[in-house]
Protein backbone atom coordinates (compact mmCIF):
# COMPACT_ATOMS: atom_id res chain seq x y z
CA UNK A 1 0.00 0.00 0.00
CA UNK A 2 2.95 2.70 1.02
CA UNK A 3 4.99 1.47 -1.62
CA UNK A 4 2.44 1.97 -4.28
CA UNK A 5 1.12 5.18 -3.45
CA UNK A 6 4.68 6.17 -2.89
CA UNK A 7 5.52 5.49 -6.38
CA UNK A 8 3.01 7.06 -8.23
CA UNK A 9 3.94 10.42 -6.84
CA UNK A 10 5.25 12.94 -8.78
CA UNK A 11 8.79 13.59 -6.68
CA UNK A 12 10.25 15.84 -8.95
CA UNK A 13 7.71 18.67 -8.71
CA UNK A 14 7.95 19.12 -4.63
CA UNK A 15 9.68 21.84 -3.27
CA UNK A 16 10.85 20.51 0.04
CA UNK A 17 10.38 23.56 2.31
CA UNK A 18 6.72 23.62 1.17
CA UNK A 19 6.84 19.89 1.35
CA UNK A 20 5.83 19.57 5.21
CA UNK A 21 3.46 22.55 5.25
CA UNK A 22 1.11 22.31 2.03
CA UNK A 23 -0.37 18.60 3.80
CA UNK A 24 -1.76 20.74 6.30
CA UNK A 25 -3.63 23.50 4.20
CA UNK A 26 -6.87 21.17 4.23
CA UNK A 27 -7.25 20.23 7.19
CA UNK A 28 -6.61 24.27 8.26
CA UNK A 29 -8.93 25.20 5.88
CA UNK A 30 -11.49 23.09 7.32
CA UNK A 31 -11.41 23.75 10.61
CA UNK A 32 -11.66 27.65 9.75
CA UNK A 33 -14.91 27.14 7.37
CA UNK A 34 -16.17 24.87 10.73
CA UNK A 35 -15.19 27.79 13.31
CA UNK A 36 -16.97 30.11 11.14
CA UNK A 37 -19.81 27.99 10.37
CA UNK A 38 -20.16 27.37 13.77
CA UNK A 39 -19.65 31.32 15.33
CA UNK A 40 -22.34 32.21 12.75
CA UNK A 41 -24.96 29.83 14.27
CA UNK A 42 -25.14 28.00 10.70
CA UNK A 43 -24.39 24.62 12.52
CA UNK A 44 -26.10 24.48 16.08
CA UNK A 45 -23.63 23.98 18.96
CA UNK A 46 -25.69 20.72 20.34
CA UNK A 47 -24.73 19.12 16.72
CA UNK A 48 -21.25 20.62 16.54
CA UNK A 49 -19.56 22.81 18.76
CA UNK A 50 -17.04 25.17 17.57
CA UNK A 51 -13.38 24.16 17.38
CA UNK A 52 -12.66 26.83 19.78
CA UNK A 53 -14.67 25.49 22.52
CA UNK A 54 -13.26 21.88 21.98
CA UNK A 55 -9.77 23.45 22.55
CA UNK A 56 -11.55 25.00 25.56
CA UNK A 57 -12.97 21.35 27.38
CA UNK A 58 -9.91 19.88 25.83
CA UNK A 59 -8.09 22.62 28.23
CA UNK A 60 -10.06 21.90 31.21
CA UNK A 61 -9.27 17.97 31.04
CA UNK A 62 -5.54 18.82 30.63
CA UNK A 63 -6.02 20.93 33.47
CA UNK A 64 -7.80 18.90 35.85
CA UNK A 65 -5.29 15.79 34.90
CA UNK A 66 -8.21 13.41 33.15
CA UNK A 67 -7.08 14.21 29.53
CA UNK A 68 -3.32 12.99 30.10
CA UNK A 69 -4.52 10.06 32.34
CA UNK A 70 -6.91 8.71 29.47
CA UNK A 71 -4.70 9.25 26.63
CA UNK A 72 -1.65 7.31 28.68
CA UNK A 73 -4.20 4.59 29.58
CA UNK A 74 -5.48 4.26 25.50
CA UNK A 75 -1.77 4.60 24.30
CA UNK A 76 -0.67 1.95 26.60
CA UNK A 77 -3.27 -0.63 25.85
CA UNK A 78 -2.39 0.34 22.01
CA UNK A 79 1.19 -0.31 22.10
CA UNK A 80 1.15 -3.41 24.51
CA UNK A 81 -1.79 -5.20 22.69
CA UNK A 82 0.64 -3.98 18.86
CA UNK A 83 3.80 -5.50 20.25
CA UNK A 84 2.28 -8.79 21.68
CA UNK A 85 -0.23 -9.63 18.39
CA UNK A 86 2.68 -8.04 15.90
CA UNK A 87 5.48 -10.34 17.65
CA UNK A 88 3.38 -13.74 17.47
CA UNK A 89 1.98 -12.60 13.93
CA UNK A 90 5.57 -11.77 13.01
CA UNK A 91 7.11 -15.44 14.26
CA UNK A 92 4.38 -17.25 12.75
CA UNK A 93 4.97 -15.51 9.53
CA UNK A 94 8.91 -15.80 9.58
CA UNK A 95 7.89 -19.82 10.65
CA UNK A 96 5.65 -20.47 7.95
CA UNK A 97 7.80 -18.51 5.47
CA UNK A 98 10.78 -20.14 6.43
CA UNK A 99 9.59 -23.86 7.23
CA UNK A 100 7.30 -26.35 4.93
CA UNK A 101 6.44 -27.84 7.95
CA UNK A 102 5.62 -25.12 9.61
CA UNK A 103 3.27 -23.94 7.23
CA UNK A 104 1.29 -26.82 6.89
CA UNK A 105 0.81 -27.81 10.36
CA UNK A 106 -0.48 -23.49 11.32
CA UNK A 107 -1.23 -21.84 8.14
CA UNK A 108 -4.64 -23.27 7.59
CA UNK A 109 -5.84 -23.20 10.64
CA UNK A 110 -4.97 -19.73 11.10
CA UNK A 111 -6.39 -18.77 7.56
CA UNK A 112 -9.87 -20.15 8.85
CA UNK A 113 -9.18 -18.16 12.45
CA UNK A 114 -8.69 -15.13 10.11
CA UNK A 115 -12.40 -15.47 8.64
CA UNK A 116 -13.65 -14.30 12.32
CA UNK A 117 -14.02 -10.80 12.39
CA UNK A 118 -12.03 -9.97 15.13
CA UNK A 119 -14.92 -7.52 16.69
CA UNK A 120 -17.60 -10.07 16.95
CA UNK A 121 -15.65 -11.93 19.93
CA UNK A 122 -16.37 -9.32 21.94
CA UNK A 123 -18.98 -10.21 23.96
CA UNK A 124 -17.42 -13.83 24.44
CA UNK A 125 -14.37 -11.93 25.57
CA UNK A 126 -16.21 -9.76 27.81
CA UNK A 127 -17.82 -12.83 29.03
CA UNK A 128 -13.80 -14.88 29.34
CA UNK A 129 -12.28 -11.43 30.73
CA UNK A 130 -14.90 -9.05 32.18
CA UNK A 131 -14.05 -5.20 31.10
CA UNK A 132 -10.34 -5.67 32.03
CA UNK A 133 -7.05 -4.77 30.78
CA UNK A 134 -6.57 -8.25 28.70
CA UNK A 135 -9.52 -8.09 27.15
CA UNK A 136 -8.68 -4.66 25.74
CA UNK A 137 -5.06 -6.22 25.02
CA UNK A 138 -6.58 -9.60 23.65
CA UNK A 139 -8.54 -7.89 21.07
CA UNK A 140 -5.90 -5.32 19.59
CA UNK A 141 -3.15 -8.39 19.93
CA UNK A 142 -5.89 -10.10 18.04
CA UNK A 143 -6.52 -7.13 15.24
CA UNK A 144 -3.10 -6.40 14.73
CA UNK A 145 -1.96 -10.17 14.39
CA UNK A 146 -3.62 -11.35 10.97
CA UNK A 147 -1.93 -8.27 9.12
CA UNK A 148 1.67 -8.54 10.07
CA UNK A 149 1.06 -12.69 9.54
CA UNK A 150 0.16 -12.22 6.19
CA UNK A 151 2.67 -9.78 4.96
CA UNK A 152 5.54 -11.10 6.78
CA UNK A 153 4.73 -14.40 5.43
CA UNK A 154 4.33 -13.05 1.98
CA UNK A 155 7.46 -10.71 1.97
CA UNK A 156 9.20 -14.20 2.86
CA UNK A 157 7.60 -15.86 0.22
CA UNK A 158 8.31 -13.87 -2.75
CA UNK A 159 11.79 -12.97 -1.73
CA UNK A 160 13.62 -13.40 -4.88
CA UNK A 161 14.60 -16.78 -5.57
CA UNK A 162 17.71 -15.77 -7.77
CA UNK A 163 18.80 -13.79 -4.76
CA UNK A 164 18.36 -16.79 -2.43
CA UNK A 165 20.60 -19.39 -4.77
CA UNK A 166 23.19 -16.55 -5.13
CA UNK A 167 23.31 -16.16 -1.51
CA UNK A 168 23.56 -20.07 -1.51
CA UNK A 169 26.23 -19.82 -4.32
CA UNK A 170 28.77 -17.54 -2.41
CA UNK A 171 28.42 -19.35 0.40
CA UNK A 172 26.17 -18.23 3.08
CA UNK A 173 24.99 -19.92 5.92
CA UNK A 174 21.38 -20.07 7.02
CA UNK A 175 21.33 -17.25 9.39
CA UNK A 176 23.42 -14.94 6.99
CA UNK A 177 21.48 -16.29 4.12
CA UNK A 178 18.45 -14.38 6.47
CA UNK A 179 19.93 -11.43 7.66
CA UNK A 180 21.50 -10.76 5.00
CA UNK A 181 18.96 -11.82 1.98
CA UNK A 182 15.36 -13.08 3.08
CA UNK A 183 15.16 -10.38 6.12
CA UNK A 184 15.96 -7.64 3.63
CA UNK A 185 14.06 -9.01 1.31
CA UNK A 186 11.00 -9.35 2.86
CA UNK A 187 11.24 -6.12 5.27
CA UNK A 188 9.04 -3.98 2.22
CA UNK A 189 5.62 -6.70 2.74
CA UNK A 190 6.54 -6.15 6.27
CA UNK A 191 6.11 -2.50 6.69
CA UNK A 192 3.12 -2.33 4.35
CA UNK A 193 1.97 -5.12 6.83
CA UNK A 194 2.95 -3.07 10.10
CA UNK A 195 0.43 0.16 8.62
CA UNK A 196 -2.75 -2.20 8.14
CA UNK A 197 -2.08 -3.28 11.43
CA UNK A 198 -1.58 0.31 12.94
CA UNK A 199 -5.18 1.26 11.34
CA UNK A 200 -6.97 -1.72 13.00
CA UNK A 201 -5.00 -1.09 16.36
CA UNK A 202 -6.73 1.94 16.57
CA UNK A 203 -9.96 0.62 15.23
CA UNK A 204 -10.21 -1.77 17.67
CA UNK A 205 -9.42 -0.12 20.98
CA UNK A 206 -12.04 2.87 20.22
CA UNK A 207 -15.01 -0.06 20.08
CA UNK A 208 -13.20 -2.27 22.90
CA UNK A 209 -13.28 1.16 25.04
CA UNK A 210 -16.71 2.34 24.23
CA UNK A 211 -18.23 -0.58 24.91
CA UNK A 212 -16.08 -2.48 27.73
CA UNK A 213 -13.77 0.01 29.85
CA UNK A 214 -13.68 2.06 32.97
CA UNK A 215 -10.97 4.50 31.54
CA UNK A 216 -9.23 5.68 28.05
CA UNK A 217 -10.00 7.89 25.23
CA UNK A 218 -13.11 5.78 24.09
CA UNK A 219 -14.77 5.37 27.94
CA UNK A 220 -13.93 9.07 28.21
CA UNK A 221 -16.24 9.69 24.94
CA UNK A 222 -19.12 7.72 26.39
CA UNK A 223 -18.86 9.46 29.65
CA UNK A 224 -19.24 12.55 27.91
CA UNK A 225 -22.02 11.08 25.78
CA UNK A 226 -24.11 10.57 28.99
CA UNK A 227 -23.59 14.05 30.20
CA UNK A 228 -24.85 15.80 26.96
CA UNK A 229 -20.65 16.97 26.67
CA UNK A 230 -20.78 17.30 22.99
CA UNK A 231 -17.36 19.04 22.87
CA UNK A 232 -15.70 16.11 24.88
CA UNK A 233 -16.99 13.95 22.84
CA UNK A 234 -15.66 15.27 19.26
CA UNK A 235 -12.03 15.97 21.18
CA UNK A 236 -12.15 12.23 21.36
CA UNK A 237 -12.64 11.55 18.15
CA UNK A 238 -9.83 14.54 17.25
CA UNK A 239 -7.46 12.98 19.61
CA UNK A 240 -7.76 9.52 17.99
CA UNK A 241 -7.15 10.77 14.76
CA UNK A 242 -4.37 12.75 16.09
CA UNK A 243 -2.90 9.03 17.39
CA UNK A 244 -3.65 7.25 13.82
CA UNK A 245 -1.99 9.98 12.47
CA UNK A 246 0.85 10.00 14.72
CA UNK A 247 1.50 6.04 14.73
CA UNK A 248 1.36 5.69 10.98
CA UNK A 249 4.14 8.68 10.78
CA UNK A 250 6.40 6.79 13.32
CA UNK A 251 5.90 3.85 10.57
CA UNK A 252 6.98 5.92 7.73
CA UNK A 253 10.17 7.71 9.43
CA UNK A 254 11.22 3.82 10.71
CA UNK A 255 9.98 2.49 7.26
CA UNK A 256 12.28 5.92 5.35
CA UNK A 257 14.87 4.94 7.57
CA UNK A 258 15.46 1.09 6.55
CA UNK A 259 14.08 1.04 2.77
CA UNK A 260 16.46 3.70 1.74
CA UNK A 261 17.71 1.29 -0.74
CA UNK A 262 13.96 0.92 -2.44
CA UNK A 263 14.04 3.13 -5.47
CA UNK A 264 10.73 3.94 -4.01
CA UNK A 265 12.35 5.96 -0.97
CA UNK A 266 15.20 7.89 -2.62
CA UNK A 267 15.27 11.28 -3.59
CA UNK A 268 15.51 12.33 -6.97
CA UNK B 1 21.66 -40.02 -37.54
CA UNK B 2 22.93 -37.61 -35.10
CA UNK B 3 23.51 -40.23 -32.62
CA UNK B 4 27.07 -40.61 -34.77
CA UNK B 5 28.13 -37.70 -34.09
CA UNK B 6 30.24 -37.32 -31.21
CA UNK B 7 33.68 -35.76 -29.62
CA UNK B 8 35.00 -39.61 -30.10
CA UNK B 9 34.29 -39.17 -33.80
CA UNK B 10 37.62 -39.11 -36.12
CA UNK B 11 38.20 -35.57 -36.57
CA UNK B 12 38.04 -35.72 -39.96
CA UNK B 13 34.55 -36.81 -40.20
CA UNK B 14 33.98 -34.43 -38.03
CA UNK B 15 35.42 -31.74 -39.85
CA UNK B 16 33.36 -32.80 -42.85
CA UNK B 17 30.36 -32.55 -41.69
CA UNK B 18 30.67 -29.17 -40.19
CA UNK B 19 32.15 -27.70 -43.10
CA UNK B 20 34.82 -26.12 -41.30
CA UNK B 21 36.74 -23.48 -43.22
CA UNK B 22 40.20 -24.87 -42.95
CA UNK B 23 42.25 -23.08 -40.40
CA UNK B 24 39.32 -24.12 -38.05
CA UNK B 25 40.46 -27.34 -36.86
CA UNK B 26 38.95 -29.71 -34.89
CA UNK B 27 40.86 -30.87 -32.29
CA UNK B 28 40.73 -33.60 -29.32
CA UNK B 29 44.79 -32.81 -28.48
CA UNK B 30 44.77 -30.16 -26.18
CA UNK B 31 46.86 -26.93 -26.00
CA UNK B 32 48.04 -27.47 -22.58
CA UNK B 33 51.47 -26.04 -22.51
CA UNK B 34 51.46 -22.78 -23.68
CA UNK B 35 48.84 -21.14 -21.21
CA UNK B 36 49.00 -23.49 -18.07
CA UNK B 37 52.78 -21.98 -17.26
CA UNK B 38 51.38 -18.90 -16.05
CA UNK B 39 47.80 -19.90 -15.13
CA UNK B 40 46.07 -20.01 -11.93
CA UNK B 41 43.11 -21.73 -13.74
CA UNK B 42 41.84 -25.69 -12.96
CA UNK B 43 41.33 -28.24 -15.63
CA UNK B 44 37.94 -29.56 -15.67
CA UNK B 45 37.44 -33.11 -16.61
CA UNK B 46 33.47 -34.00 -17.73
CA UNK B 47 32.88 -37.77 -18.08
CA UNK B 48 29.38 -39.45 -19.07
CA UNK B 49 27.49 -36.80 -17.84
CA UNK B 50 23.67 -37.29 -18.28
CA UNK B 51 20.98 -34.67 -16.87
CA UNK B 52 17.07 -35.29 -17.09
CA UNK B 53 14.16 -33.65 -15.75
CA UNK B 54 11.06 -36.18 -15.65
CA UNK B 55 11.11 -37.79 -18.92
CA UNK B 56 12.95 -34.48 -20.80
CA UNK B 57 16.63 -35.99 -21.27
CA UNK B 58 18.57 -32.74 -21.51
CA UNK B 59 22.16 -33.96 -21.53
CA UNK B 60 22.65 -37.58 -22.81
CA UNK B 61 26.53 -38.17 -22.13
CA UNK B 62 28.76 -34.73 -22.09
CA UNK B 63 32.51 -35.87 -22.30
CA UNK B 64 34.85 -32.81 -22.56
CA UNK B 65 38.43 -32.27 -21.02
CA UNK B 66 39.50 -28.41 -20.45
CA UNK B 67 42.40 -27.53 -19.83
CA UNK B 68 43.22 -25.21 -16.88
CA UNK B 69 43.21 -22.10 -17.97
CA UNK B 70 40.88 -22.10 -21.56
CA UNK B 71 38.53 -19.58 -22.57
CA UNK B 72 35.68 -22.39 -23.75
CA UNK B 73 32.47 -20.89 -25.02
CA UNK B 74 28.96 -23.06 -25.39
CA UNK B 75 26.91 -22.27 -27.89
CA UNK B 76 23.84 -24.04 -29.06
CA UNK B 77 20.02 -23.77 -29.77
CA UNK B 78 18.08 -22.59 -27.19
CA UNK B 79 16.49 -25.22 -24.30
CA UNK B 80 19.65 -27.58 -25.77
CA UNK B 81 20.74 -27.28 -22.05
CA UNK B 82 23.71 -24.92 -22.52
CA UNK B 83 22.34 -23.55 -18.54
CA UNK B 84 22.03 -26.81 -17.03
CA UNK B 85 25.81 -28.28 -18.42
CA UNK B 86 27.00 -24.80 -16.63
CA UNK B 87 25.02 -25.61 -13.23
CA UNK B 88 25.99 -29.17 -12.88
CA UNK B 89 29.57 -27.66 -13.52
CA UNK B 90 29.31 -25.27 -10.88
CA UNK B 91 27.48 -27.43 -9.11
CA UNK B 92 23.95 -25.96 -8.32
CA UNK B 93 22.07 -29.00 -9.62
CA UNK B 94 22.55 -33.22 -9.23
CA UNK B 95 24.14 -35.03 -11.73
CA UNK B 96 22.23 -38.34 -12.40
CA UNK B 97 25.09 -39.72 -14.20
CA UNK B 98 28.47 -39.27 -14.77
CA UNK B 99 31.51 -37.15 -13.31
CA UNK B 100 32.97 -33.60 -13.34
CA UNK B 101 36.39 -33.51 -11.75
CA UNK B 102 38.25 -30.24 -11.45
CA UNK B 103 41.71 -32.17 -10.88
CA UNK B 104 42.11 -31.48 -7.24
CA UNK B 105 40.55 -30.46 -4.00
CA UNK B 106 38.50 -27.46 -4.44
CA UNK B 107 37.41 -24.98 -1.79
CA UNK B 108 34.05 -23.43 -2.69
CA UNK B 109 35.58 -19.83 -3.50
CA UNK B 110 37.21 -21.25 -6.62
CA UNK B 111 34.43 -21.42 -8.90
CA UNK B 112 31.92 -18.96 -9.82
CA UNK B 113 29.09 -18.27 -11.66
CA UNK B 114 27.91 -14.85 -13.40
CA UNK B 115 24.12 -15.00 -15.06
CA UNK B 116 22.78 -13.02 -17.09
CA UNK B 117 20.91 -11.10 -14.14
CA UNK B 118 23.56 -9.32 -12.12
CA UNK B 119 21.29 -10.82 -8.82
CA UNK B 120 22.89 -7.56 -6.71
CA UNK B 121 21.34 -7.06 -3.37
CA UNK B 122 19.27 -3.85 -4.21
CA UNK B 123 19.66 -3.31 0.05
CA UNK B 124 23.69 -3.70 -0.41
CA UNK B 125 25.88 -1.15 -1.01
CA UNK B 126 27.59 -1.67 -4.47
CA UNK B 127 30.98 -2.68 -2.32
CA UNK B 128 28.81 -4.95 0.67
CA UNK B 129 27.53 -6.52 -2.87
CA UNK B 130 31.17 -7.37 -3.84
CA UNK B 131 31.47 -8.68 -0.29
CA UNK B 132 29.65 -11.26 -0.68
CA UNK B 133 31.96 -12.71 -3.28
CA UNK B 134 34.28 -13.14 -0.78
CA UNK B 135 32.59 -16.44 0.81
CA UNK B 136 33.86 -17.88 3.84
CA UNK B 137 36.33 -14.51 3.68
CA UNK B 138 33.70 -11.71 4.31
CA UNK B 139 34.30 -11.24 7.86
CA UNK B 140 37.92 -10.88 7.62
CA UNK B 141 40.11 -7.54 8.12
CA UNK B 142 40.91 -7.37 4.46
CA UNK B 143 37.26 -7.88 2.85
CA UNK B 144 36.88 -4.53 1.96
CA UNK B 145 40.50 -3.99 0.52
CA UNK B 146 39.77 -6.91 -1.72
CA UNK B 147 36.72 -5.79 -2.27
CA UNK B 148 37.84 -2.43 -3.20
CA UNK B 149 40.49 -3.75 -5.41
CA UNK B 150 38.24 -6.26 -7.34
CA UNK B 151 35.44 -2.66 -8.25
CA UNK B 152 38.60 -1.10 -9.03
CA UNK B 153 39.55 -4.06 -11.53
CA UNK B 154 35.67 -3.40 -13.29
CA UNK B 155 36.37 0.21 -13.12
CA UNK B 156 33.63 1.59 -10.91
CA UNK B 157 35.93 1.59 -7.89
CA UNK B 158 33.89 5.72 -7.44
CA UNK B 159 29.93 3.57 -7.38
CA UNK B 160 31.46 1.75 -4.39
CA UNK B 161 28.57 3.57 -2.07
CA UNK B 162 25.90 3.78 -4.42
CA UNK B 163 22.89 1.81 -4.33
CA UNK B 164 22.99 -0.87 -7.27
CA UNK B 165 19.29 0.74 -7.91
CA UNK B 166 21.00 3.11 -9.41
CA UNK B 167 23.30 2.11 -11.71
CA UNK B 168 22.72 1.10 -15.42
CA UNK B 169 22.53 -2.49 -16.10
CA UNK B 170 26.09 -2.47 -17.79
CA UNK B 171 27.23 -1.82 -14.29
CA UNK B 172 25.08 -3.57 -12.53
CA UNK B 173 26.96 -6.41 -14.93
CA UNK B 174 30.13 -5.30 -14.16
CA UNK B 175 29.57 -5.02 -10.09
CA UNK B 176 28.73 -9.16 -10.16
CA UNK B 177 31.65 -9.58 -12.15
CA UNK B 178 33.87 -7.73 -9.18
CA UNK B 179 31.85 -9.93 -7.10
CA UNK B 180 32.98 -13.30 -8.70
CA UNK B 181 36.22 -12.49 -9.24
CA UNK B 182 36.66 -11.09 -5.91
CA UNK B 183 37.64 -14.29 -4.37
CA UNK B 184 40.15 -15.18 -7.17
CA UNK B 185 38.19 -17.76 -8.36
CA UNK B 186 39.99 -20.81 -10.46
CA UNK B 187 36.96 -21.48 -12.79
CA UNK B 188 34.72 -18.67 -13.93
CA UNK B 189 31.49 -20.22 -15.37
CA UNK B 190 29.53 -17.50 -17.38
CA UNK B 191 25.50 -17.91 -18.01
CA UNK B 192 24.72 -15.45 -20.92
CA UNK B 193 26.28 -12.86 -19.07
CA UNK B 194 25.87 -9.91 -21.66
CA UNK B 195 22.70 -10.67 -22.83
CA UNK B 196 20.80 -8.44 -21.99
CA UNK B 197 23.14 -5.74 -22.59
CA UNK B 198 22.69 -3.04 -25.93
CA UNK B 199 25.37 -3.94 -28.67
CA UNK B 200 27.97 -1.04 -27.19
CA UNK B 201 28.04 -1.40 -23.80
CA UNK B 202 28.32 -5.60 -25.08
CA UNK B 203 31.72 -5.17 -26.71
CA UNK B 204 32.85 -2.71 -23.92
CA UNK B 205 32.17 -5.64 -21.39
CA UNK B 206 33.55 -8.27 -23.79
CA UNK B 207 37.10 -6.46 -23.85
CA UNK B 208 36.66 -6.18 -19.83
CA UNK B 209 36.08 -10.08 -19.58
CA UNK B 210 38.69 -10.42 -22.03
CA UNK B 211 41.10 -8.46 -19.63
CA UNK B 212 40.33 -10.11 -16.51
CA UNK B 213 40.55 -13.51 -17.89
CA UNK B 214 44.28 -13.05 -19.19
CA UNK B 215 45.35 -11.11 -16.39
CA UNK B 216 43.83 -13.89 -13.50
CA UNK B 217 44.25 -16.68 -15.38
CA UNK B 218 41.02 -18.68 -14.84
CA UNK B 219 39.59 -20.91 -16.69
CA UNK B 220 36.74 -19.70 -18.21
CA UNK B 221 33.31 -21.10 -19.73
CA UNK B 222 30.97 -18.93 -21.27
CA UNK B 223 27.09 -19.96 -22.53
CA UNK B 224 26.34 -17.57 -25.31
CA UNK B 225 23.76 -16.98 -27.83
CA UNK B 226 25.86 -14.73 -29.62
CA UNK B 227 28.60 -16.51 -32.02
CA UNK B 228 30.09 -13.42 -33.04
CA UNK B 229 30.68 -12.92 -28.91
CA UNK B 230 31.78 -16.80 -28.93
CA UNK B 231 34.45 -16.38 -31.87
CA UNK B 232 35.88 -13.07 -30.45
CA UNK B 233 36.33 -14.39 -27.25
CA UNK B 234 37.24 -17.77 -26.57
CA UNK B 235 39.77 -20.17 -27.09
CA UNK B 236 37.66 -23.23 -28.42
CA UNK B 237 33.92 -22.70 -29.30
CA UNK B 238 31.89 -25.76 -28.07
CA UNK B 239 28.56 -26.68 -30.25
CA UNK B 240 25.44 -28.62 -27.75
CA UNK B 241 23.24 -30.37 -29.87
CA UNK B 242 20.79 -33.20 -28.77
CA UNK B 243 22.45 -33.30 -25.55
CA UNK B 244 26.14 -33.87 -26.95
CA UNK B 245 28.96 -31.87 -27.59
CA UNK B 246 28.00 -31.74 -31.53
CA UNK B 247 31.50 -30.10 -32.67
CA UNK B 248 34.51 -28.79 -30.71
CA UNK B 249 36.34 -25.99 -32.45
CA UNK B 250 39.38 -24.93 -32.27
CA UNK B 251 39.75 -20.63 -32.50
CA UNK B 252 43.46 -19.86 -33.08
CA UNK B 253 43.44 -16.60 -33.74
CA UNK B 254 45.89 -14.45 -32.27
CA UNK B 255 45.18 -12.12 -29.44
CA UNK B 256 43.80 -9.20 -29.22
CA UNK B 257 41.40 -10.32 -32.33
CA UNK B 258 40.16 -8.03 -34.36
CA UNK B 259 36.62 -7.98 -34.45
CA UNK B 260 34.91 -8.45 -37.48
CA UNK B 261 38.59 -9.42 -39.02
CA UNK B 262 38.12 -12.13 -42.05
CA UNK B 263 39.14 -14.93 -40.47
CA UNK B 264 36.71 -14.99 -37.56
CA UNK B 265 33.99 -14.09 -39.88
CA UNK B 266 34.31 -17.71 -41.79
CA UNK B 267 34.51 -19.14 -38.32
CA UNK B 268 31.55 -17.59 -37.37
CA UNK B 269 29.70 -18.23 -40.56
CA UNK B 270 30.41 -22.09 -40.31
CA UNK B 271 29.30 -22.12 -36.43
CA UNK B 272 26.48 -20.41 -37.51
CA UNK B 273 25.26 -22.63 -40.39
CA UNK B 274 26.18 -25.10 -38.02
CA UNK B 275 23.78 -24.41 -35.60
CA UNK B 276 20.79 -23.47 -38.21
CA UNK B 277 21.04 -27.11 -39.32
CA UNK B 278 20.32 -28.51 -36.17
CA UNK B 279 17.95 -26.03 -35.77
CA UNK B 280 15.65 -27.19 -39.44
CA UNK B 281 16.15 -31.05 -38.30
CA UNK B 282 13.80 -29.96 -35.49
N1 LIG C 1 14.60 -27.00 -13.27
C1 LIG C 1 14.11 -27.56 -14.38
N2 LIG C 1 13.04 -28.37 -14.32
C2 LIG C 1 12.55 -28.93 -15.44
N3 LIG C 1 13.05 -28.78 -16.66
C3 LIG C 1 14.12 -27.98 -16.79
C4 LIG C 1 14.71 -27.34 -15.66
N4 LIG C 1 15.76 -26.61 -16.08
C5 LIG C 1 15.82 -26.80 -17.40
N5 LIG C 1 14.85 -27.62 -17.84
C6 LIG C 1 14.65 -28.04 -19.22
O1 LIG C 1 15.88 -28.45 -19.71
C7 LIG C 1 16.05 -28.04 -21.04
C8 LIG C 1 17.33 -27.28 -21.19
O2 LIG C 1 17.25 -26.07 -20.46
P1 LIG C 1 18.43 -25.06 -20.38
O3 LIG C 1 17.99 -23.95 -19.51
O4 LIG C 1 19.67 -25.77 -20.01
O5 LIG C 1 18.54 -24.57 -21.88
P2 LIG C 1 19.52 -23.50 -22.52
O6 LIG C 1 20.35 -24.19 -23.52
O7 LIG C 1 20.23 -22.76 -21.46
O8 LIG C 1 18.50 -22.55 -23.25
P3 LIG C 1 18.59 -20.97 -23.46
O9 LIG C 1 19.58 -20.76 -24.53
O10 LIG C 1 17.20 -20.62 -23.92
O11 LIG C 1 18.95 -20.37 -22.16
C9 LIG C 1 14.82 -27.24 -21.40
O12 LIG C 1 13.98 -28.08 -22.17
C10 LIG C 1 14.19 -26.93 -20.09
O13 LIG C 1 12.81 -26.92 -20.23
MG1 LIG D 1 20.10 -20.77 -20.63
Amino acid sequence: MSLIDSISLPRRLRLPRVDGLIQWIVPLTIIAIWQVASVTGFVPSRVLPAPSDVLLAGWKLLVSGELVRNIWVSFWRASIGFLIGGSIGFAFGLANGLSQLSAKLTDTTLQMVRNVPHLALIPLVILWFGIDESAKLFLVALGVFFPIYLNTLHGIRTVDPQLIEMGRIYGMTDGELFHRVIFPGALPSIFVGIRFALGIMWLTLIVAETIAASSGLGYMAMQAREFMLIDVVVLSILIYALLGKLADSASRVLERATLSWHPAFQKR
Amino acid sequence: MQTALRTSLPETELASRAGFAPHARVVREERQGERQARSSGLPLSIRGLRKSFGSNEVLRGIDLHIPAGQFVAIVGKSGCGKSTLLRLIAGLDKIDAGSISFGQNTQPEDIRVMFQEPRLLPWARVLSNVEVGLGRDRASGDAHTRAEKALTEVGLADKRDQWPSVLSGGQKQRVALARALVSRPRVLAFDEPLGALDALTRISMQRLLERVWRDQGFTAILVTHDVAEAVALADRVLVIDEGRIAHDVTINAARPRERGSAELASLEGSILSNLLSAEDRT
